[in-house]
């Protein structure tokens, strides 16, 4: 299993033909309390850089996007009754969303951790 | 000698001490009383009116769909209402309190005149579908003020119903993309500089409009180059905040107006702070097209709490055959006419429409016009002139110890904006907000406008005298060198308020939004079976 | 100036510190050509609080107000008594001068009003949660149908007869720019409203929401528990608009009977006729879980750090401030005062009192019902009512609505004005009944229409 990271803050774990997708623990850190997400319905299409979930504190409401291009198989409903999962494990039992990947070479381009770890360090 | 204190009563000097009290029984602290919710002291059998007693087998007219059960509105005495809500009154801060250094909210004085003349009878009890002849004061009173905002705005037509700000700027909006339409111009998308407030975006977008950031300069303004290359046959219009959110004219409005005229498109200004400017300039001379004015800032009509707002709207030739219905028109006879469905047909065709059920907000319009009468002309001027005064004043007096991000950009207009910059020990914002409440003073605008960190936005209006500004200006440099030495306490201010700082993250993960009975203990009466009070 | 403290001496000093020569230093940024050098030509100056206090006292002397003899306007602004201490209250400094609660800790004042607020509206209206308000009635309703939009992802709106004709005119006025499609027809002088066709309508549609007044603009109470199951059977919301929260003493609550959302006027309870504002839009859910749909402010119970009870502003990623161009709605403000002023009231009403005031105002009503129907030509159209109902009288109503008022009778609303293209409606009146309509009231209103109509 793979781990990729984007840009945009969110990770992606690869598992075959499936992946899941959550927020890193840096933009867990910069949001601060969650207190609502919104993640997507199964069945629904996603493309790479779309809106896929909405993540929001108590002062600010940030889209999350997808990092590839995918059906969701599965949204995480223990967000919806504890969004604190995504401060506590932003990058284990805090994920958004799982999807069957339609494209696996839209996975180049994203960063390793170590790139992530080294992206962060610039800001 | 005789007996030296009979009563026992020994005065003496009280003593200094650091540490608070104990606690009270009631968890009252002398004038700061703690107040129950009204589901919690009333009753169902109580109530604060006199009417007759209805009978149960009275015949109705009413249909099948009775009310049958407890609605569960518990009732108080006229004296357990009274002091309820002034128990809750006194919970708040308010202008008349103290100084209320809101940015771009406008926190000045509220006439007590105004107050007056808006419960005249004349006025208070006058129904908005009464027969045209027999109202007309009320028209005569939004004409007269409609007049008014004309000519202090330089513009020729004026809208008079939209019900606050936003309103008002759903109505610019609207008249831009209907004469857009009127002539077959399909364009999509409306230009917003970053530090823009967010009803502009949200209105933009909900009259269908794709909505693009304008950069800005380093000094805090539009960058005119930038706009004028983004401009094209797709760009409907901007939308221009002036004075803009950081507090500054800008400079270059007029050149900008004249470029979207020049691209096809249509300018918006954002005129919530017009009180900066009134009487100085007339934005019908920057080549404005619609404006809105909020009634409740520039001529102080009370806030209330959140609202009631007003928010006229000023329209250029360009737009006035757009306006919104219902509007009132001077006869030569000097009657009043009201056009509104029923009138308007033959002569105000292309108006987009009706955007609230009657006139707009009549109670506001009194409250202004008797503000406006009482000023003059030359009092509307005096008050742009001291609120840009006291604002500059408290500018250059905090500098020094506050980062004035755009103090370079030249003199600010009624708002000094601050930055976070400087402070130390992991100190932000809300902190030295929070302290302010310890001080006495409301805090000012914080984290707005958006494009600056940690944002400080002071008005301080023109009716605080000096002396309340120097009093404020000592407590701020207080406050600012606590905030750059890391002072820990701050984190934890304010102390002396009626309520610590509140968990807001709880309030929003685990939303409670109205008020349910606590489960009752086995033999404990519920509120219905408590009765009287 | 009697409302500026700086005095010129201060004015010198603070030009001295700020280092400016004259405040004309201050407007520096402002372009030559639109710099005004004085106050602007052709307008007053100044004037004393006693001058002003006489012209505005003229103007309001040129409006017949509702005390000054009998009167029965309504359609969708009432009269109501208003306890004096309600005023007394809403303008102390603390309320009256007050901004939106930014700052709970020292807002709480407010703050406990609006969820007191959004707690009595929510069971006058039989629903979970209630806003903290919005602009008025029929700004609420058209927020109400963007809502059923977003939930339901269709945007037909299917509007009943009996809606006020401005509030269909503002719903078609904002769908003309959102896009959405709306579905109208102007009412019959009938005992009913033509409730197949809407359940045909329904049933033959993928509407996103069904729209009805309760009681409806001619008075009518409409079958809500029909339409609220034809509505659901296809998987639309229904919306019921009150325009006159007095009657929900004497009627079902519209979310007992299946109403979605519940959106309404609330000028009738403490905020008086003002010619029509500042008004109060009332706004509430059945379910609670479509709060995050919902727009406007909403108030929630939290505790502060030493664990007492408090309330602050919540929810408000909803909104414009936050959420920019994608909130739930661009409002900014509430109706903080006015919805004061109706929970003020309410709470001296309590449940005795509201149910009280309900009773009495039918009571006249079906009075003056009688004695307005027995004039001769003149027919009351409704078999339902509360405090409002439908008169039909021989020829244009319009114009014996302004003979009566030149009589001294503020008399009702003429349908030919509220529906100036439905001719078949241009005998129709509106009248209203509240308990301020004394019986002499009301037999002055007869012997005038009898005369009239002579």
């Amino acid at each position: 299993m793979a781990r990729y990271f984007t840009d945009e803050h969110e990770w992606i774990e690869i598992d075959g033909d499936t992946a899941t997708v959550g927020i890193t623990d840096y933009a867990q850190s910069q949001l601060g309390d969650i207190v609502f997400v919104e993640v997507p319905d199964e069945g629904a299409q996603l493309t790479k850089g779309g809106d896929a979930a909405v993540v929001e504190s108590v002062k600010a409401a940030s889209d999350v996007y997808s990092p590839v291009t995918g059906t969701v198989i599965e949204g995480n409903q223990q967000l919806e009754e504890d969004p604190a999962l995504v401060n506590t494990a932003p990058e284990g039992e805090g994920w958004f969303f799982k999807l069957t990947i339609a494209d696996a070479s839209e996975l180049e381009g994203l960063m390793d951790e170590a790139g992530y770890k080294d992206f962060v360090a610039g800001l | 000698m005789s007996a030296p204190n009979a009563s026992g009563w020994k005065p003496t000097a009280p003593q200094a001490n650091d540490e608070a009290g104990p606690a009270t029984t009631t968890g009252n602290r002398a004038l700061m009383l703690e107040e129950k919710l009204i589901f919690e002291i009333g009753g169902s059998e109580t109530t604060g009116v006199d009417l007759p007693e209805p009978r149960g087998d009275a015949p109705h007219r009413l249909g099948a769909q009775l009310r049958t059960g407890e609605i569960g509105l518990p009732g108080l005495s006229e004296p357990e209402a009274v002091r309820h809500y002034t128990r809750l009154s006194r919970q708040n801060y308010a202008i008349d309190l103290g100084l209320f250094p809101l940015g771009s909210c406008t926190m000045k004085h509220n006439p007590r005149l105004n107050e007056k003349v808006a419960r005249m009878p004349g006025f208070l009890d006058c129904h908005p579908l009464a027969p045209v002849h027999t109202v007309q004061g009320a028209l005569a009173v939004i004409h007269e003020l409609g007049e008014w905002l004309k000519a202090l705005t330089g513009m020729p037509a004026v809208a008079m119903s939209p019900k606050a700000g936003a309103h008002g700027e759903l109505c610019g909006i609207l008249a831009i993309r209907a004469a857009l339409e009127a002539r077959g111009d399909a364009r999509q998308v409306i230009l917003c500089p970053e530090s823009a407030h967010g009803t502009n975006p949200a209105t933009a977008a909900f009259a269908g409009y794709k909505v693009e950031d304008i950069p800005a300069t380093a000094e805090g303004r539009v960058d005119l180059a930038a706009l004028k290359a983004r401009l094209g046959p797709d760009v409907a219009g901007v939308m221009i905040t002036n004075p803009n959110t950081c507090g500054l004219f800008e400079r270059d409005f007029r050149e900008i107006a004249d470029a979207v005229h020049a691209a096809g498109g249509l300018v918006y200004c954002d005129g919530a702070n017009f009180n900066a400017i009134v009487g100085r300039v007339r934005p019908g001379d920057l080549g404005v097209d619609a404006m809105h004015i909020n009634l409740h800032k520039t001529f102080s009509t009370p806030h209330g709490g959140g609202g009631p707002g007003s928010g006229p709207v000023v329209f250029s030739e360009a737009l006035a055959p757009f306006a919104p219905l219902p509007f009132v028109e001077k006869l030569a006879s000097g009657e009043y006419r009201l056009v509104e469905e029923e009138t308007a047909e033959d002569h105000h065709a292309r108006s987009f429409g009706r955007m609230t059920a009657f006139h707009g907000q009549m109670g506001m319009f009194t409250r202004a016009l008797t503000y406006i009468l009482s000023h003059g002309a030359d009092g509307l001027r005096q008050v742009a002139e001291d609120a840009v005064l006291n604002a500059n004043y408290i500018l250059r007096s905090l500098d020094d110890v506050l980062d004035a991000p755009f103090g370079l950009s030249g003199p600010c207009m009624h708002e000094a904006l601050f930055s976070d910059k400087g402070f130390a020990g992991g100190l932000t914002t809300l902190d030295l907000a929070k302290g302010m409440i310890d001080e006495g003073f409301h805090p000012m605008t914080m984290y707005f406008p958006l494009v600056v960190h940690g944002a400080m936005l002071v008005e301080p209006t023109e009716t605080e005298s000096k002396a309340a500004l120097d009093q404020f200006v000592t407590a701020m440099r207080s406050l600012a060198e606590r905030a750059r030495a890391g002072d820990e306490t701050l984190k934890q201010a304010p102390y002396y308020a009626p309520r610590r700082r509140l968990d807001e993250t709880l309030a929003a993960r685990k939303p409670v939004l109205a008020w349910h009975a606590p489960a009752a203990p086995a033999g404990m009466p519920t509120l219905s079976e408590q009765g009287g009070s | 100036m009697r409302y500026l403290p700086l005095t010129d001496a201060d004015r010198s000093a603070m030009l001295a510190t700020i280092g400016a020569s004259s405040i004309d230093d201050l407007f520096v940024d402002v372009p030559e050509a639109a710099r005004l050098d004085g106050p602007i030509e052709g307008l007053p100056l100044h004037l004393s609080e006693m001058a002003v206090e006489r012209h505005m006292r003229q103007l309001a002397a040129r409006n017949i107000a509702a005390g000054d003899g009998p009167f029965f306007l309504g359609a969708g602004a009432y009269r109501h008594h208003v306890p004096a201490s309600v005023d007394h209250l809403i303008q102390r400094g603390e309320f009256l001068t007050a901004y939106t609660p930014y700052q709970p800790e020292i807002a709480q004042g407010t703050l406990q009003m609006l969820f007191e607020f959004q707690t009595q509206v929510a069971r006058l209206y039989g629903c979970a949660v209630a806003n903290a308000s919005m602009y008025d009635g029929s700004t609420a309703c058209w927020e109400a149908i963007g809502m059923a939009g977003r939930i339901t992802r269709r945007n037909l709106a299917l509007l009943h007869d009996g809606l006020h004709p401005h509030y269909v005119s503002v719903i078609r006025t904002m769908a003309r720019f959102t896009g959405d499609s709306i579905a109208d027809r102007a009412p019959s002088l009938d005992a009913q409203a033509d409730d197949a066709t809407l359940l045909a309508d329904i049933a033959a549609n993928r509407p996103s929401c069904v729209v009805v007044q309760y009681p409806d603009i001619l008075g009518r109470i409409p079958d809500l528990p029909r339409i609220a199951e034809a509505a659901h059977a296809a998987g639309a919301l229904l919306i019921v608009v009150n325009t006159e929260p007095v009657a929900l003493g004497a009627l079902a609550a519209p979310g007992d009977l299946g109403a979605d959302i519940v959106v309404g006027e609330g000028q009738a309870l403490g905020v008086g006729l003002q010619f029509g504002g500042p008004y109060l839009g009332l706004f509430a859910v059945r379910d609670p879980k479509h709060v995050r749909q919902m727009p406007g402010r909403l108030c929630g119970e939290t505790v502060d750090a030493e664990g007492k009870r408090g309330f602050v502003l919540t929810l408000s990623t909803r909104e414009q401030h936050i959420r920019r161009e994608k909130a739930t709605s661009n409002i900014c403000t509430n109706s903080g005062l006015c919805a004061l002023a109706f929970s003020i009231h309410l709470t001296l009403l309590g449940e005795k009192g509201l149910r009280a005031l309900a009773a009495e105002n039918h009571r006249l009503a079906c009075r003056a019902a009688d004695e307005l129907g027995a004039v001769p030509g003149v027919r009351v159209i409704n078999q339902t009512f509360f405090n409002e109902f439908t008169l039909e009288v021989p020829g244009d109503a319009r114009e014996l609505v302004r003979r009566l008022a030149d009589k001294g009778v503020l008399a009702g609303v003429s349908l030919g004005r509220l529906y100036p293209d439905e001719p078949q409606l241009a005998r129709g009146m509106v009248v209203a009944v509240t308990e301020t309509t004394s019986e002499d009231d009301i037999a002055a209103f007869a012997a005038a229409l009898k005369e009239e109509l002579a």
